[in-house]
């Protein structure tokens, strides 16, 4: 499959480079075909709903799953017949805490340290390093079971980490956590990055992979469908000016009234109370609200709307990027 | 070494974590002692019958004391998805499993040794080759536990493990030469006796502590040790099969 790609990163070996790299679970297809390479220090996003092969993706460049058909190279390394061969490179972040309930904190941390063969007291110093750095230093001697959600995640994305690994995968890493956990595990990932660590992000949160990502790939049933550089990928949204109007009382039908007298907008109806125009050319907003009110409607706000990639990742995959959303958060999902 | 410091780690993990918990080791006590005194009361004789009671005991002790958590050091953790942090350590999946199984071995030998303890103040065991003992007892924990492996990594559930390995746990006892020997078990049951590696276990075990074993030693050994190759290597099979599928 041909995936349209306008910026290359030739002038540095790929961390992880991807070429035909195909999965089934019987009659379902989870990935189909995926040719893509992450360089060096690249931060790369994989973006897509759920089921859409994310975690499918992740599992076989990390030698959890075995691919039907592809070839994996990690660091230069042909993982595609020895999945073993490049595991002491990465860390890797599950989509699910997974740690040893029965272990503290800090055991646990100490533990993960000594699967990548780390002497003892390396690995207990670099297991306090990191209970400060997410401030688990006072849960450091409680047991893991007893941790809060975000606790939990973050003494995972630590475990993922103990070993300083050069090529970090990251599945889901703030998923049903609250908000400040959230943004500091976002700002742990932007250190990480720039500290030169290679990350291959998977995520639904269009905003996370936005703010963080270099490049992003979007995967939609197990096909990916566009990788670009994040300001390509909005590229061709910001030349379009977008406004979100809304009123009083709910506004259906709309849409055909607008575009009948103003020939050069587009408009959708994404809520009840409102409705978005879109255009190649600047809106004038007067003669549009004056039209509206002439329509006996109350305007309560009008206000221009920032390009973002969640329009970009809607005109991709056709997909209500909030539906997306929801889907994730519902409980017991796994992509 | 980085292997080495792994497979120490996972040990001592699953050591702590499992078999040094309170419960267990009032297991591995209780049951070898509830199984001497069961054998010993059924025998209805006196203190000489103990080391014809003896190599039975000692070998369901350590067949107990080796697949009992193995449902639990595996499959619960393959359920929690914990093992999958194993999986992805940079160790091979041999040295792996081997780790996750030295603590059953470990176990299951301490298990053989209860009985042992208490036999050796109340009869007389000085005609015992406890070199063979002692190496029997090693084999039959290894095969054990291999097999528990195999069950472990056969099935998803822990029920489903449980359930197996007492499928497969208590026919074995009644078939290996333990409550009968095998030459009065019905014909057609002797070759099913002879499939099973407590068998050879028990018959080694009779050969050093009563001179009364009914197969050559060498023979013994090398069925056992076949079972400890087939067991693991089948149990990998199946973990590369099932769960890096």
């Amino acid at each position: 499959m041909t995936v349209p790609e306008t910026e290359t990163r030739e002038e540095s070996r790929p961390a992880i480079a991807v070429e035909g790299l195909a999965k089934s679970f019987g009659d379902v297809t989870a990935v189909a075909s995926a040719t893509f390479a992450v360089s060096e220090s690249e931060l790369f996003g994989f973006l897509g709903p759920n089921g859409a092969g994310k975690t499918t993706t992740i599992n076989m460049l990390t030698g959890l799953a075995r691919p039907d058909a592809g070839r994996i190279r990690i660091a230069g390394i042909d993982c595609s017949r020895n999945p073993k061969a490049a595991q002491h490179l990465v860390g890797v972040v599950p989509d699910e805490s997974n740690l040893y309930p029965e272990l503290t904190g800090f055991e646990n941390l100490c533990f993960c340290a000594s699967l990548h063969g780390m002497r003892k007291e390396p690995r207990r110093t670099r297991a306090r390093e990191l209970l400060a750095m997410f401030d688990l230093e006072e849960a450091a001697n409680r047991k893991f079971a007893g941790y809060s959600k975000g606790m939990k995640r973050k003494l995972t994305i630590a475990a993922g980490i103990i070993h300083c690994p050069p090529i970090l995968f990251l599945d889901e890493p703030t998923t049903g956590i609250d908000v400040a956990s959230a943004r500091q595990i976002r700002q742990l990932i932007a250190d990480l990055h720039r500290n030169g660590t290679t990350i291959f992000l998977t995520t639904h949160y269009i905003e996370e992979a936005e703010r963080l990502c270099d490049r992003i790939a979007f995967i939609v049933s197990g096909r990916v469908v566009h990788i670009d550089t994040v300001p390509n990928l909005i590229q061709p949204v910001r030349e379009r000016h977008t406004m979100q109007i809304a009123f009083s009382k709910p506004a259906a039908g709309l849409g055909e009234k607008i575009t009948g007298a103003f020939p050069d907008l587009d408009c959708s109806e994404p809520a009840g109370n409102a409705i978005r125009v879109e255009s190649a050319e600047p809106i004038r907003v007067g003669p549009l609200v004056r039209f509206l009110e002439d329509l006996g409607l109350e305007v309560m706000e009008a206000r221009r709307l920032r390009p973002s990639l969640e329009d970009v990742f809607i005109r991709i995959t056709g997909l209500d990027a909030a539906l997306m959303r929801k889907e994730k958060e519902k409980p017991g999902d796994a992509s | 070494m980085t292997r080495w410091i792994a497979f120490w780690n996972i040990l001592l993990k699953d050591m702590r974590s499992y078999y040094l918990k309170p419960p267990n080791i009032s297991w591995g006590l209780i049951f070898p002692l509830a199984w001497t005194a069961m054998f010993f009361i059924r025998s209805g004789s006196g203190l000489e019958s103990i080391p014809m009671l003896l190599p039975g005991v000692m070998a369901v002790s350590v067949l107990f004391g080796t697949t009992s958590l193995l449902a639990v050091t595996v499959t619960f953790e393959k359920k929690g998805r914990s093992f999958e942090r194993l999986l992805l350590a940079p160790i091979s999946l041999e040295m792996l499993m081997l780790a996750k199984t030295t603590g059953a071995i470990l176990f299951g030998v301490i298990n053989a040794f209860v009985p042992v303890l208490i036999a050796v103040f109340v009869a007389d065991l000085r005609g015992v080759a406890w070199g063979t003992v002692v190496s029997a007892v090693a084999l039959i924990a290894v095969s054990s536990t291999f097999l528990g492996l195999f069950v472990a990594v056969s099935v998803s559930e822990v029920f489903e493990a449980q359930t197996f390995s007492n499928f497969i746990r208590f026919p074995m006892i009644f078939l290996c030469g333990l409550f009968f020997p095998v030459e009065r078990l019905p014909v057609w049951l002797q070759p099913l006796s002879h499939a099973l590696p407590l068998t050879y276990g028990v018959d080694l075990l009779h050969g050093a502590i009563r001179r009364a074993g009914r197969m050559p030693p060498a023979l013994d050994f090398g069925v056992l040790a076949a079972f400890c190759v087939i067991l693991f290597a089948a149990s990998l099979r199946n973990i590369r099969r099932r769960w890096i599928a």
